[in-house]
């Protein structure tokens, strides 16, 4: 039997190589790192492509302020490990200079308004391209968006006007003020990055892992409460045994009832999980019918 | 050789059926989640739909799409069964998009046609055929669906079966054998279940043969190596590192080992592989498509673009080429034409001198040349570059054999270039 990539080693590769060529063309690249499973995995990936030299970019968080505890003290942690640059665009800040206004009542979110923090931290900084640990088989509107996703100078996405993109060859070229956004992991599913996590053994954040927390059902989802949350008449505060699928904002990502306290429990969960990660755990993805295509249009990642 | 991870494209309108089909694969392979579904059942509700799931709704992505019935642009998915994981490019079918088909056919590994028994050979399924063979997709799968409209009779299907082989034979790189599947996408029979109204069948349903095909690629220790730097690792002097030196790609074919003589082009260096280094350690040898770092044994001057392969295996050298071009621009090429062209990990500039036979997809021949080539169009064009590119051709090596041309006012990418042969 002569010898043959994995599958985890080829979608490696394949993003290896996309990183690298992000890294020749384009001046000033970023990294998008929120704490969360795929941009750990980015991380790695990042180490793999360009150790032992430093990374040849900064890495950014978008902070929405409503971010999980446990995510920042990892985020902090890991890049200090790494011992490369984080920076921090801050949503709080765009509300505080008036760029942003913060939605009212017990269902505002910061969602919407990290596009316009991104927005102003990739101009503010020049960057011409992002990293972003999006994946095609999160949702509908991702499924279309090509490897090398090219954003005008208001960071709109054109989905009806996408560049071929074929083969391995990657079109960066952009003006001034237009940027990419570049999604490694795009044909990876949410399977492949923890059997990823597995086999590297990274560290992820605890709130991945079951664990015992104050919670409270609202649309069918179990959201985080913590103290000054909002609640809707009938709704009650309980303990329950949850972890997260995806690591968003408090505000708008529920946990999942879990006894998984291993990344092999994890695995294994994902494997036979009968629904969508961002079905599960996204309020943010229930607005409309099309509601991550018009928030990407607008600039979102 | 079996691949882990198998990559197929489907092309065509809804009204072939083939949104139904995937729609199909997937549900009857358990591989729609409960949340998808219940967005299918109410979106079919809405359409008016009488209880039945449209299936068809499940790979809709675009607003756009779902408004229009039509797909726009390729869309990716992913399933995994017991024995495979498989990346379905699903493809528009219109000619209008064909520079989106192009995208989803240049990575995959079978092409899935489809045909509406009842209409025949449409020319959506023939375009879809033509750039699977043009893009060198080493299988092809004919779905012959809807055969519940046809009273699933075997007569009609043999007759499409001939029609088609009559097309096939002029195809590119014709030879290998297409496999015909009757199938009701619609009733699920032979997609992944064996349909008890065509016992006349007995070949592979759709699934089985996804599962079990055996794509006709080379190992790649049955190819030459080649290398394309597109990095070079080099810590900042001074520190611990300071003296690494490492150039940094994924090798496109082939593979390496340490010790191995190399040459390094167009530059024609020769030195041998000191290392093969990985962040998880050393490497004895390397093979396609692993991405890794090589150090070499004499200091040359190696940067991005160069190429590294075995001295008695050397691609070509050159500043001409004649490739087969798919036009995918609204502003013409015209003969004399300035483009950007990308190649492995090397980027120069193309001059058009000529613009050769085009090919006219509904009978596959070559007519005479055009005077400009036309979006969609599909023509031999001979090239000359600015500094010489390290090439294969694209019948021998799919990423050594493949360019996109980039216009330099728009920066769009304009033209698929799948090289015939070095001048």
């Amino acid at each position: 039997m002569r010898p043959q990539l994995s599958h985890l080693r080829a979608l490696e590769s394949e993003a290896i190589h996309v990183m690298r060529e992000v890294a020749a063309e384009f001046e000033r690249p970023v990294l998008l790192f929120s704490g969360g499973k795929d941009s750990i995995v980015l991380l790695r990936l990042a180490e793999k492509a360009f150790r032992p030299a430093p990374f040849p970019f900064p890495l950014m968080h978008v902070d929405t302020g409503h971010n999980f505890p446990e995510v920042i003290e990892f985020r902090d942690r890991r890049v200090e490990e790494l011992g490369e640059r984080l920076i921090v665009a801050s949503v709080q800040e765009s509300i505080d200079s008036g760029r942003a206004v913060e939605e009212t009542g017990p269902r505002a979110s910061r969602n919407r308004l990290q596009t316009v923090t991104l927005l102003d931290a990739i101009a503010e900084h020049g960057f011409d391209a992002a990293f972003g640990g999006a994946r095609r088989d999160e949702e509908r509107a991702r499924a279309k968006e090509r490897v090398f996703s090219f954003r005008d100078d208001f960071g709109q996405w054109d989905p009806k006007n996408q560049r071929p993109e074929l083969w391995n060859l990657y079109n960066g070229r952009i003006r001034k003020g237009e940027n990419v956004r570049v999604f490694p992991l795009s044909n990876w599913t949410e399977l492949d990055v923890w059997e990823y996590i597995d086999q590297e053994q990274l560290e992820v954040p605890s709130i991945y892992f079951a664990h015992e927390r104050k919670v409270f059902s609202r649309d069918g989802m179990l959201y985080a409460w913590r103290p000054g949350t909002e609640l809707i008449d009938g709704e009650e505060v309980f303990d329950d045994t949850v972890r997260y699928r995806t690591v968003g904002d408090m505000s708008c990502t529920g946990g999942v009832r879990s006894e998984a306290s291993t990344l092999a429990e994890v695995v294994l969960e994902i494997a036979a999980t009968r629904v969508t990660e961002r079905g599960e755990t996204r309020a943010d993805d229930k607005v409309t019918e099309a509601a991550m295509e018009d928030r990407k249009k607008a600039g979102y990642f | 050789m079996t691949l882990d991870l198998l990559r197929f494209t489907t092309a065509g309108s809804v009204d072939d059926g083939k949104s139904t089909l995937i729609g199909r694969l997937l549900y009857d392979a358990e591989q729609v989640y409960e949340d998808q579904l219940e967005h299918v059942a109410q979106a079919s509700q809405r359409r008016g739909g009488e209880g039945a799931l449209d299936l068809a709704l499940l790979t809709d992505g675009l607003r756009a799409e779902r408004e229009q019935g039509i797909t726009i642009d390729v869309a990716y998915r992913y399933f995994a069964t017991a024995k495979r994981r498989f990346i379905i490019a699903d493809c528009p079918g219109h000619q209008q998009y064909t520079r989106n088909m192009v995208t989803g056919a240049s990575t995959a590994d079978v092409a899935v046609v489809l045909i509406d028994a009842r209409r025949g050979v449409l020319e959506q399924s023939k375009r879809h055929a033509f750039i699977s063979a043009l893009l060198g997709i080493p299988e092809m799968v004919v779905a012959i669906n809807k055969m519940d409209l046809v009273d699933h009779s075997q007569a009609r299907f043999e007759e499409l079966v001939e029609e088609f082989e009559g097309f096939a034979a002029k195809l590119n790189g014709h030879g290998r054998a297409i496999t015909y599947i009757p199938m009701s996408a619609l009733n699920g029979d032979n997609v992944v279940e064996r349909s008890p109204r065509m016992q006349w069948y007995d070949g592979p349903v759709l699934l089985e043969l996804l599962e079990e095909v055996e794509v006709a690629y080379d190992h790649p220790y049955d190819k030459p190596a080649r290398f394309p730097v597109q990095w070079v690792i080099r810590p900042a002097s001074g520190t611990l590192t300071g003296d690494y030196r490492a150039y940094a790609g994924q090798l496109a074919s082939g593979a390496l080992r340490r010790g191995d003589e190399v040459a390094v082009l167009p530059s024609g260096g020769r030195t041998r592989v000191a290392a093969i280094d990985t962040y998880d350690g050393e490497l004895e040898e390397a093979m396609a498509p692993m991405s890794f770092a090589l150090r070499l044994e004499d200091e040359l001057d190696v940067s991005r673009g160069e190429l590294i392969c075995h001295p008695d295996e050397s691609p070509t050298v050159t500043r001409e080429l004649e490739a087969d071009v798919c036009w995918m621009a609204q502003e013409p090429m015209r003969p004399g034409g300035r483009y950007l062209i990308k190649h492995t990990s090397r980027n120069a500039t193309a001059v058009v001198d000529r613009i050769g036979e085009v090919v006219d997809v509904h009978t596959l021949e070559r007519d005479a040349p055009p005077a400009e080539l036309q979006l969609n169009d599909i023509a031999r064009v001979r090239l000359r570059t600015s500094a010489p590119l390290v090439l294969d051709p694209y019948t021998s090596n799919r990423r050594t054999g493949s360019f996109i041309l980039i216009d330099e006012a728009s920066n769009g990418t304009v033209g698929a270039g799948m090289i015939t042969e070095a001048i």
